[in-house]
């Protein structure tokens, strides 16, 4: 992992863009202004922003429902994703997406991803395009530990295994599918005790630790790119809200997001890290942070006004050879 | 020209196509005729034949010894995974034909084909295309019981965005298979199974055949049969026992599903004002009663008879001889229902 200055300073503009996009999201999800189910990212930042600290152009990112937060991690365009969250004409997928299939194919940032799990599956398959065309490149599948308990997945892991892809599978375990907890939920509580059955390397990490993520992940990230095949990554974190917003959680202990908050939260313990060691200076980052503020004003400002798509649109690209 | 099997005509396309396109690559259970792994630290390399299958039906046959291992890739049974994997691969750039070795598991891997290859290029605002064939098998007649032998191709039209192709004879294979190929949506080629050696004069040379352009088979006046697959035979055999009767049938394959080529059907319906529908599949929600309400709708007018759709009933597909060839529609049956509407 490359821990150079302007590295870092992507890293913290990177998680503090989406906190404060979720922030920001949490806040106007009440007016009723934004349509459908949001799942916000809140509190896993440093899970997306650390693995996509080691993606290069040629990698594939899949990534799941809880897509804000990994969408703004690789790239994807602050006030498009916002667009596509309002579903307005100028978003991402033009409005046919929303929130939880945000989908950028230029920065191959590939979305598919509300049925849990699917991703794992699809991410064997832009292995083996970029395989093909032997450009180095790697597929990442993030899925929930809630959806790592779907048939795809394991079928998915066996096949990665079987045709020794260039895949990494990052499941990203929270604490809850919906209201279910992963105690319950996970036969043995040992999520990544499954890779073993599957014949590849596996490690757990601190998901609210940005450097361990980035670590881990560059690890598996290098083993597939020689040709060693496919890895499994647990990062454990939490989310700062509910499932979707709207969610009362009473599923969760009391104090459960409160102590997260005070002690585990990825962006105050890079913070920490980052001064401490005298690698960043606090002034540079409360620059970002202003910065930061500025952006997710315009974007939501410029979403909130935008127009939906035409009603043509809905017949638009039902297919891609017209016959 | 050649006469070549349909199985054989499948094949030769593959062989055709994977020559033109290096980003074809086929995936499925044997189809690289049973890989072996290079040895596990259980023991070493088997030493049995390499592509002894050729594919569970024989159709990719000699296609790895081509195209090598990198191209003709065997699954482990895993249809939920690795046709995920066709699509994140056709999303990717490549133009995979995977096998889903029995349509009836669509049961498996139902949701990659519903929910993945169909939605993904509509809901991300068209900024992807999904170039994928999924070949399957379809039909009864194998005594092979219910778990192997339906004819699923009304299933797969239901959902908006995939392309499902049914080819009736041995060179309607080959030209619908070049299309499915070359097209850039998900296409579901529905193979049937008791077609698989039958035999006629193939071009060598690689051609195309539209989709939703339905072939006539017949002309007659008097009554427009439809019908898909091997049940064009069928209503080709009930035409010529008609036609001994002095009744005069146009026979028409449409070829697809999805897209369906309702203007021939609704033209040759506006010439015969009859019109009988043919098919394998269940009774209930498919394309047979989906053609009637069509035609119900657009050609009311011209309609003299009430239509008739021969279909199996709404039952399950029985391995017993008898009882299996009670269930499929057979020519007596198509010259019953048109016998009945003829008076009218
Ligand atoms: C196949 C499938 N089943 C159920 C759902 C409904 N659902 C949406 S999100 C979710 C929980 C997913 O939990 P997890 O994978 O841990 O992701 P998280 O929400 O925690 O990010 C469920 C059950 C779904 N989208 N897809
Ligand atoms: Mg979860």
């Amino acid at each position: 992992m490359n821990n150079n200055q302007s590295q870092l300073l992507w890293a913290y503009r990177t998680m503090q863009t989406i906190r404060m996009f979720e922030e920001r999201m949490h806040e106007v999800f009440t007016t009723g202004e934004v349509p459908g189910f949001v799942h916000l990212y809140a509190g896993q930042e440093a899970c997306a922003v650390g693995v996509c600290a080691n993606l290069a152009d040629v990698d594939y990112f899949h990534i799941t429902h809880r897509a804000h937060g990994p969408a703004i991690a690789r790239g994807a365009d602050v006030t498009a994703v916002a667009l596509e969250i309002y579903c307005r004409a100028d978003g991402l997928c033009r409005g046919r997406g929303g929130s939880a299939h945000l989908h950028d194919a230029a920065k191959k940032i590939i979305g598919a991803n509300s049925g849990v799990g699917s991703g794992a599956a699809l991410a064997c398959g832009s292995a083996l395009a970029t395989r093909h065309r032997g450009d180095g490149g790697i597929a990442v599948a993030l899925v929930g530990e809630g959806g790592a308990n779907q048939g795809v997945v394991s079928e998915a892991l066996n096949l990665a295994s079987v045709w020794k892809l260039p895949v990494v599978f990052v499941f990203e375990n929270n604490g809850y599918a919906e209201a279910t907890s992963a105690d319950y939920a996970i036969a043995g509580g040992n999520l990544s005790a499954r890779a073993s059955g599957f014949a590849m390397p596996e490690a757990i990490v601190d998901g609210s630790d940005y450097f361990a993520v980035s670590a881990s992940f560059a690890k598996a990230a290098e083993r597939a790119r020689a040709g060693g095949g496919p890895s499994f990554l647990e990062v454990r974190n939490l989310r700062m809200f509910g499932h979707y917003e709207g969610d009362a959680q009473k599923y969760r202990p009391p104090g459960e997001v409160a102590d997260y908050r005070e002690n585990k939260d990825c962006l105050k313990l890079f913070r920490a890290k980052v001064t401490s060691e005298n690698w960043l200076d606090a002034a540079e980052l409360d620059t970002i942070d202003q910065d930061v503020a500025k952006l997710i004003d315009a974007a939501y400002e410029t979403a909130r006004n935008a127009p939906l798509p035409d009603p043509e649109e809905l017949m638009h690209s039902v297919f891609a050879t017209e016959c | 020209m050649r006469e070549k099997s349909y199985r054989n005509a499948i094949r030769e396309t593959l062989y055709q196509e994977m020559g033109r396109d290096p980003d074809i690559i086929l995936i499925g259970e044997d189809v690289a005729g049973g890989a072996q792994s290079e040895g596990t630290k259980n023991g070493p390399k088997k030493g049995g034949e390499e592509d002894a299958w050729g594919g569970p039906m024989g159709v990719t046959k000699g296609l790895i010894g081509e195209y090598g291992k990198q191209r003709v890739l065997d699954a482990p049974i895993s249809e939920a995974a690795f046709i995920g994997a066709a699509i994140g691969a056709a999303a990717a750039g490549l133009r995979p034909v995977t096998e889903l070795m029995f349509n009836d598991f669509l049961g498996v891997c139902c949701d990659q084909i519903v929910n993945q290859a169909a939605k993904y290029h509509y809901m991300f605002g068209g900024q992807d295309t999904i170039p994928l064939t999924i070949r399957t098998t379809m039909g009864a007649g194998l005594r092979i019981s219910a778990q192997h032998s339906q004819s699923l191709h009304s299933v797969f039209t239901h959902f908006a965005g995939l392309k499902v192709a049914l080819p009736s004879t041995p060179y309607e294979a080959k030209g619908l298979l070049t299309t499915a190929i070359r097209d850039n949506d998900p296409v579901i080629f529905c193979e049937h199974k008791m077609l698989y050696r039958m035999r006629e004069d193939v071009p060598d040379e690689s051609y195309s055949i539209p989709f939703g352009e339905a072939r006539f088979v017949m002309d007659g006046e008097d009554v427009t049969i439809v019908a898909f697959s091997r049940m064009v035979h069928v209503a080709t055999d009930a035409a010529k026992i008609l036609a001994k009767q002095g009744i005069k049938c146009t026979v028409i394959d449409p070829r697809t599903t999805s897209p369906l080529d309702t203007e021939s059907i609704f033209d040759s319906v506006d010439e015969t004002g009859r019109l009988v529908i043919v098919d394998e599949g269940g009774p209930r929600c498919g394309i047979a009663s989906d053609i009637s309400a069509m035609v119900a709708d657009e050609v009311f007018h011209a309609l003299k008879a009430p239509i008739k759709c021969v279909t199996p009933p709404y039952a399950l597909i029985p391995a017993a001889p008898n009882l299996e060839d009670l269930y499929v529609p057979d020519a007596a049956k198509v010259v019953a229902a048109v016998l009945g509407i003829m008076d009218a």
